[in-house]
């Protein structure tokens, strides 16, 4: 178990820059989720570390060694593949057993270890089977215990869970969350999926374009996006996102105008950012008094059981609301309403998409 | 006039058949020939079942010294070495080219097969020999097993390179994190994964280096150490400048029969797939 550190670290391939002077540092036993679009290089930050890819620039160490020069063997990290790279002409055994083998473990260690992580997962009845003969679910525990049977500084997985169906991938989710707790051991997770960042990661690092955007705990980067591209990319539906004008210490936006969150100084254009489930209608069972309505035209009301989504058109922009409880609330396509935004749950940011309140 | 119709087509169908019946007519022929007159004693040119069949011609091949040791012993190292040769440096070479970030692989392979056509060609027969010659590697099987796997590899190597290629990485990159060194990664990961290429470029190195005659007649003094190939010539009446027709069919067959054998079980084990050749 150690900490990890990017220092300055880029990655250009060609002209393409992959990673733009990453600085991130990952304490011992955290779990962090490395979280973005394709191609906005997690992936390329997870194999930087794993050493199957070396930093144009920067320098990376596991435990305060500088590694960014050693081969993958001798960095002492574990990965798990998104294809799960099972080798398919070994048992499960021999599969689970081959980090140890080429660390000339002895044999019968070797078996006791296997065994012990194997059945830790729940996979012990499946030795003897080759990886073809496994399920999908199978396979992926297969790959997690082929990294557990040493114990390694870190842990690394590269989307492990997108190959899974929908169902397998909740109790594939809660089973990593559990283990990786149990273990203590750090660990560096890429995704696309904010859900399983959210669920999963003690930190979220959000990227874009090989830019680290955000590093914050989960509720933090739902909360408080740092960017309007965090913002669109956390939470379902994401924050909606509004244009607007700062003018005499009002935000202005079409059919409607809010008091001010802080105190941000000059006339300017900027955009607004909120919550689904923080905004509420006219209609809806609440008092909104005190705060100033934007008027707006119900688009499209979609009831979803637990709760109901409503898209509302406020200019030219769609903005959507969430209402819970089963009741579905009586709002009409293209009737009127008047929306309402708590200012302390309003988030302003500027032309560049930072947050400024 | 749909009876008219149809006779039409009945007309058109027959004739597609019989113009078939002709084409497969002179492929067959000699196929038929070289399995049925081994056992004529009278055998001729023209396919015949024989009167009396018999396996006196058999008998008559397998008393000649220099074509028994050259079917059971010569062509078995040549062909063995060559196939040995050729599968390794071949699964080694288009590893290192496939996984290495080279610029101008391609063409660096593509200038490797233009390379081939020549270095086996009759064309290459002189400096060769001057270069066998001069390692003092003339009138020895390890002349020519280096020759045909030097004149194999290119085009070996173009076919495993599809088969290296088609291995997705994850496999020798999970190896590599789990700490294999790179002849590890290499004999435990890889190796296995390309094994079915392995083996259709070492059926393929062996079928050629059985069937080579011009290397190990250029290359090859001593009647003892000449393989099935060149020995062939042991059944020609010298006098009359004639094949002795019942001898080299006789021998032809046994000649035939091991590379037969070889490729009808990796056919059964593995399948040829040959993909090689055309870049996807």
């Amino acid at each position: 178990m150690a900490s990890l550190q990017y220092t300055e670290v880029s990655k250009h391939f060609g002209r393409v820059v992959a990673l733009d002077r990453l600085n991130l540092s990952i304490a011992d036993g955290a779990f962090v989720a490395l979280l973005g679009p394709s191609g906005c290089g997690k992936t390329t930050t997870l194999r930087l570390l794993a050493g199957l890819e070396s930093p144009t620039t920067g320098e990376i160490s596991i435990g305060g060694r500088d590694v960014t020069a050693l081969p993958p063997r001798d960095r002492d990290i574990a990965m798990v593949f998104q294809d799960y790279a099972l080798y398919p002409h070994m048992s499960v055994a021999e599969n689970i057993g081959y980090p140890l083998k080429v660390r000339r473990t002895a044999a019968a260690t070797i078996q006791k270890r296997v065994q012990e992580v194997a059945d830790l997962l729940q996979i012990g009845h499946l030795l003897a089977r080759k990886p073809g003969q496994l399920s999908g679910g199978q396979q992926q525990r297969v790959s997690v215990a082929r990294a557990l049977v040493y114990t390694p500084q870190a842990f690394l997985f590269d989307e492990p869970l997108s190959n899974l169906d929908a169902k397998l991938r909740l109790e594939a989710r809660s089973f990593l969350r559990n283990l990786q707790r149990k273990l203590g051991v750090t660990s560096v997770y890429v995704t696309h999926d904010q859900a399983e960042a959210m669920a999963l990661a003690d930190l979220i690092a959000v990227m874009d374009r090989g830019k680290l955007v955000q590093l914050a705990p989960p509720l933090e980067v739902y909360r408080r996006p740092a960017t309007t591209f965090v913002a669109g990319f956390i939470g379902n539906p994401p924050m909606n996102l509004l244009p607007c004008r700062v003018a005499d210490g009002m935000i202005h936006v079409t059919g409607g105008a809010l008091p001010l969150p802080a105190v941000p100084g000059a006339t300017r254009a900027a955009t607004l950012g909120f919550r689904a489930e923080r905004a509420t209608l006219n209609s809806m069972n609440s008092t909104n008094s005190a705060e100033s309505g934007i008027s707006a035209v119900v688009y499209a009301v979609q009831p979803l059981g637990g709760e109901t989504l409503v898209t509302l058109q406020v200019g030219d922009s769609l903005v959507t609301v969430r209402h819970f409880g089963d009741d579905v609330p009586d709002l009409h396509e293209n009737a009127a309403a008047t929306l309402y935004i708590p200012p302390a749950h309003c988030y302003l940011y500027d032309a560049d998409g930072a947050l400024i309140a | 006039m749909v009876k008219r119709k149809s006779l039409g087509q009945a007309v058109g169908r027959g004739a597609v058949y019989l113009f078939s019946m002709v084409l497969a007519a002179f492929f067959v022929t000699p196929l038929l020939w070289f399995v049925v007159a081994p056992f004529n004693p009278e055998a001729t040119l023209s396919v015949q079942i024989p009167a009396r069949p018999s396996l006196a011609n058999f008998e008559e091949v397998f008393r000649n010294q220099v074509a028994v040791r050259g079917l059971l012993i010569n062509s078995p190292i040549i062909a063995g070495g060559t196939m040995v040769g050729t599968a390794l440096i071949a699964a080694l070479t288009a590893y290192g080219i496939s996984r290495a970030q080279l610029p101008g692989k391609q063409v660096l392979t593509s200038i490797l097969i233009l390379f081939s056509s020549v270095v086996t060609g009759t064309a290459s027969m002189v400096p060769i020999f001057l270069l066998m010659f001069s390692l003092r590697l003339i009138n020895t099987h390890l002349g020519v097993i280096l020759v045909m796997v030097g004149g194999l590899i290119p085009s070996a190597v173009f076919i495993m390179e599809d088969f290296v290629e088609s291995i997705p990485r994850s496999y020798e990159e999970a190896a590599m994190v789990s700490g294999a060194r790179p002849l590890q990664v290499f004999w435990d990961v890889a190796f296995p994964l390309i094994r079915p290429g392995v083996m259709v470029v070492a059926i393929w190195a062996f079928v050629n280096a059985w069937g080579a005659f011009l290397t190990p007649f250029i290359l090859l003094r001593s009647p003892d150490l000449l393989p099935a190939s060149v020995a062939f010539y042991r059944f020609y009446d010298l006098e009359s400048s004639t094949a002795m027709l019942t001898l080299v069919s006789a021998y032809a067959l046994v000649y035939t029969a091991p590379v037969l054998v070889l490729y009808l079980l990796v056919n059964a084990r593995y399948g040829f797939r040959f993909y090689g050749g055309i870049k996807r």
